[in-house]
């Protein structure tokens, strides 16, 4: 591959001369590319918009082939989606995307070792991507561990929340639990797909992209051998920074004080609370529905047992009532799973993602706390060198040496720190948004839903009205 | 200490007001209705009582608050609901007669249905039972706590009460007695004997824990509003409303003047003491007026057996007696009856379950709703962000409509109980009808006894006449016997005549009854059904337009997503 990336500034152009190559050759010879990889049509712009053509040899064929297998490795990483969409303004079509669906539910396995696998879908025109459409299979857990990857690397990002683990066994496999899952999943992914600076993580590209025994060795080599030595040496530290508070005399670990923090914190807090409180009611609305649709269809059976012994037409009138109330319970039921995935669970995933800043908030404590310490600490063996300075001592060299490093250690830290700061303030503004749509798209589809349900219920009944009606006309004739 | 001072609130039904303060209790105006509670919460008390208190009886009908327009703060957080939108009489047929007895709380019927035009149909203009009064036994009870006893003022008035007294056109007059519930207890006793065969509605159970629950105020309402209700049904029966009994009940000052019937022991005790004589054979016949009553009420001991008797005979021994239950359109109807019975129990157990299913949704709603608002309040406090000011507005509209819907999911449910009650009621009329149904049987069975009684004194007398006739010239004191014994058939053919009469007049009230049901409870089911079905049409038309409202509001996040 490198004979064709060949180096820095050239590879813009031998990229180019490719692609066109490329598109020519896809009409003319359609069975040179595998199945597996088939462009999206948005891809054909994106080529197009590239200007002249170099004259086309023999070899095109052959790079063809290389360019729908690897063409990510050929696209160096600066030039990231940005460059890209500069590409190619002229085409709307031709805009980044990178849509990723997660599908087909599977269970797999057996008793307690089973579990459910899904395939998740990756369509893109992204450069960095190895093509414009990869399937994989991937499980829960592969999501978890995305999920961890990310919190670890992007602190101060709210890393969009995953779905609980399942909280009841019983209802570990039911349809609706699985779809629900699913359905988070699929959020959860696209979140972080589209989120600025997570769509360009490493891990989304090997969570997306590679094969299940790749993935697997990843997850193993990790888990095995850095996550838990990590924990241990962030534990000792976590141990060390104690000690050495109690042996200093130290206050409590320090706290931020900024107003400004403190009233977000406040809020995130309290909007917790009121957002479980409303979690908490619509669930029990669902259930409320349930109940609703199953009396119906039992009122409406005892009801047309009791129009039998009425006979005649007021027999009839009951009858209908009594099968209306039957059709009405099916809606009813039909309404509370619609409620349950487009209104409940997106208040769910609200929780969640409270959930999720909170985490961010202690990140940003650790965050903090490391960089006072180190500034402290600092200051100190400052003094202490300014000391050795005056007493022309032996070690004023190791010192300073000491002094240089922790200095650096300590400058890290707070960029870290600042970093952190910059990215809340940004994603906070970012989840305000993102609520707000989300939260108006499942206020919208509650009040269709109940607005179609009881239009449902007044249609039917009318129904029932009419013919109540005529019976009333005819008997009041005899 | 809970005497007459204690405030039953009859003359407000206190419903109403519970059912304003839907949303808050709390609220700071008097009027506590829905907006004002809403913003009530703009104040700073934040939806302090629980959604328990938004609960409200079901029996009570909105229409009593359609006028109070909502004292809209213009402060207030959240824009008032338009008030009228959400208040509105509930849908009725015939709602035209609403409200008129509003003002004593009594309770003139005034369900629109066939019952209103078959209460019109009644002697009686009014009645009503109030101002239960606590009073003290003046003979000391051995139980203890059984010391005290409620009176309750019983008020009506009769169409024609002016020609009962005597003073030509003037204005009816208005009856007021104060009654015990043993009194009641007498009246349907009386009743009961006095109308055999007829539908004679159930009078409300004596509840037996009763000293003990007697000074809970809810036991002495709910007692007090079955005992309205139950006035009202003997009142609108064709015949017994015309009763003296029920006149006499209504109408005679002091201590109820109809004759209690002799408890079931002292009657045992009377029947003992003639027991003897009747073993004697003295007194072997039974005498005529007795027997157009049941043996079973213990009067006549050797009779109770000899029914006993020839009932068991009939079942065990499959000896056909000499008159059976002949009539087929009877049997058919009974059969249906049961039937019907069967089916009704189910169907109103259903509603039960239907309207509490419906009641939780309305109130789930309204929890959820408060929710909400408390959620948009918090963020608009809270708010930094443009974003944030957007969203706290959704969820106050969203927050809005859910309160609407419960409100409206709560009309809905007080109209449906109103509507649906109709099968409670006809449950409780069906134990009437088998009342009618073993007034026949038993009258039959008497008829029956009587019958065998006078095969087996034939028998006799032929046996005698038999035996007497082998000997010449005749035996004077078989003879005698012979005497006797035609003295005891002529009797007991006049009780046996006596007996068919009655039981033929059981029947025919039977008939009657059965065919007067059948076409009141057509009436009854079709007014049912109706009023269950245009209220569901009226109240979930009004939801879903609160509903629609929203999702027009919240329309662009659909397309931004879409």
């Amino acid at each position: 591959m490198s004979a064709l990336g060949g180096g820095g500034g050239a590879l813009r152009n031998a990229s180019t001369a490719l692609a066109i190559s490329s598109t020519e050759s896809f009409a003319g010879t359609p069975s040179c590319h595998t199945k597996r990889v088939r462009r999206p049509p948005g891809s054909f712009y994106w080529l197009h918009a590239v200007t002249p053509a170099p004259p086309l040899d023999t070899t095109t064929l052959k790079q063809l082939v290389f360019v729908s297998d690897y063409a990510e490795s050929m696209i160096p990483p600066e030039i990231g989606p940005q460059k890209s969409s500069s590409q190619s303004p002229r085409s709307p079509s031709g805009a980044p995307f990178l849509s990723i669906s997660v599908t087909d539910p599977v269970k797999l396995g057996n008793g307690v070792q089973a579990y459910i696998s899904y395939r998740v879908i990756t369509k893109t025109n992204l450069p960095e991507f190895q093509g414009p459409e990869k399937i994989v299979i991937r499980r829960y857990s592969d999501f978890v561990w995305l999920h961890d990857k990310l919190a670890d690397k992007y602190k101060g990002i709210f890393i969009p929340p995953l779905p609980e683990k399942s909280a009841v066994e019983k209802f570990r496999f039911s349809a609706e639990f699985i779809e629900m899952r699913r359905q988070a999943l699929d959020i959860f992914v696209n979140r972080i797909a589209s989120h600025p600076e997570l769509k360009q993580s490493e891990d989304l590209k090997t969570f997306l992209e590679e094969d299940e025994e790749a993935m697997e060795r990843i997850r193993s080599f990790e888990t095995g051998i850095f996550k838990k030595p990590a924990d241990l040496l962030q534990m000792f530290k976590d141990v060390q920074t104690k000690v050495t508070d109690v042996v200093l005399g130290k206050e409590k670990p320090v706290e931020e004080t900024d107003p400004e923090y403190e009233k977000l914190k406040h809020y995130i807090f309290g909007l917790e609370d009121h957002l479980t409180e409303t979690q908490k009611q619509a669930v029990r609305l669902v259930k409320r529905h349930r109940e609703l649709g199953q009396s119906l269809s039992e009122f409406g059976k005892a009801i047309k047992l009791l129009g039998a012994c009425e006979g005649d037409s007021l027999g009839k009138v009951f009858a209908e009532l009594g099968s209306k109330s039957e059709l009405l319970s099916i809606k009813l039921q039909k309404e509370a799973h619609n409620l349950l995935m487009n209104f409940e669970e997106p208040l769910k995933d609200y929780v969640r993602c409270v959930q999720s800043i909170k985490d961010s908030f202690s990140h940003r404590a650790n965050a903090f706390r490391l960089h006072c310490e180190l500034t402290e600490t600092t200051k100190l063996k400052e003094i202490n060198l300014e000391k050795l300075n005056l007493m022309r001592s032996d070690k004023t060299r190791e010192a300073e040496i000491e002094y240089r490093e922790l200095k650096a250690e300590s400058e890290e830290a707070t960029r870290r720190f600042e970093t952190i700061i910059k990215r809340m303030n940004e994603e906070i503004v970012r989840f305000q948004e993102q609520k707000t749509a989300e939260m108006g798209l499942a206020f919208h589809l509650f009040a269709k839903g109940q607005a179609k349900l009881a239009n449902d219920i007044a249609d039917a009944w009318r129904n029932v009205l009419t013919k109540i009606e005529a019976y009333s006309l005819s008997s009041g004739h005899d | 200490m809970m005497g007459s001072e204690v405030a039953f609130g009859f003359d407000s039904p206190p419903e109403i007001e519970e059912m304003e303060s839907l949303a808050l209790s709390d609220s700071p105006s008097t009027v506590s209705s829905l907006p004002a509670a809403i913003s009530a919460s703009s104040d700073g008390d934040l939806f302090i009582s629980p959604p328990s208190a938004l609960h409200f009886p079901l029996s009570s009908t909105a229409s009593g608050d359609g006028g109070d327009p909502a004292p809209s703060t213009a402060s207030s957080f959240l824009d008032p609901p338009s008030y009228a939108d959400i208040v509105f009489s509930p849908f009725d047929s015939q709602n035209g007669d609403d409200d008129n007895g509003a003002d004593n709380g009594s309770m003139l019927r005034r369900d629109s249905s066939p019952r209103s035009t078959r209460a019109a149909r009644s002697d009686y203009l009014k009645i009503s039972v109030s101002d239960p009064n606590k009073e003290q036994e003046t003979v000391n009870s051995l139980v203890p706590g059984g010391g005290t006893y409620f009176t309750y003022l019983i008020t009506s008035q009769m169409r024609f009460g002016s020609a009962a007294n005597g003073d030509g056109e003037s204005e009816p007059v208005e009856f007021s007695v104060r009654r015990r519930f043993r009194d009641v207890v007498t009246l349907a006793n009386r009743l009961a004997e006095g109308y055999r065969g007829f539908c004679i509605p159930p009078r409300p159970d004596k509840s037996v824990v009763e000293s003990q629950v007697m000074q809970k105020n809810e036991f002495v309402e709910q007692r007090r509003s079955a005992l309205e209700k139950y006035l009202w049904r003997l009142a609108e029966h064709p015949v017994i409303g015309m009763s003296d009994e029920l006149r006499v009940f209504l109408q005679a000052k002091g201590k109820l003047p109809l004759p209690t019937t002799t408890d079931v022991a002292s009657r045992m005790l009377d029947g003992a003491v003639r027991l003897p004589k009747q073993l004697f054979g003295a007194a072997a016949q039974v005498a005529p007026q007795e027997v157009v009553q049941p043996a079973k009420g213990g009067r006549d001991l050797l009779r109770i057996f000899k029914e006993l008797k020839q009932a068991v005979t009939i079942e065990w021994g499959g000896v056909k007696p000499l008159l059976v239950e002949e009539d087929k359109e009877f049997l058919a109807k009974k059969e249906k009856m049961q039937d019907l019975e069967l089916q009704l129990s189910t169907a109103s157990q259903q509603a039960e379950a239907l309207v509490n299913a419906q009641q939780d949704v309305g109130e789930t709603m309204g929890e959820m709703g408060l929710a909400f608002i408390k959620l948009a309040k918090f963020e608009t406090d809270q708010g930094i962000y443009n974003s944030q000011r957007i969203r706290a507005t959704d969820t106050k509209n969203v927050a809005t409509a859910a309160v609407k819907a419960s409100r409206l999911y709560r009309e809905l449910n007080a109209q449906t109980v109103k509507h649906l009650d109709t099968l409670h009621e006809y449950l409780g009329l069906m134990l009437a009808v088998n009342n009618a149904f073993s007034e026949r049987a038993s009258a039959l069975l008497t008829v029956q006894t009587l019958m065998s009684d006078l095969t087996t004194l034939n028998i006799r007398i032929d046996k005698l006449e038999a035996a007497s006739s082998k000997i010449f010239g005749g035996d004077r004191s078989r003879l005698r016997k012979v005497e006797e014994l035609r003295e005891t058939i002529k009797v007991t053919e006049d009780a046996k005549s006596c007996a068919i009469r009655e039981y033929e007049r059981i029947k025919e009230n039977n008939r009657n009854e059965l065919d007067r049901l059948d076409q009141e409870r057509k009436d009854d089911f079709l007014s049912m059904l109706k009023g269950f079905v245009i209220n569901q049409v009226g109240y979930s038309e009004k939801v879903a337009n609160v509903w629609a409202t929203v999702a027009e509001e919240t329309s662009s996040y659909a397309r931004g997503n879409s």
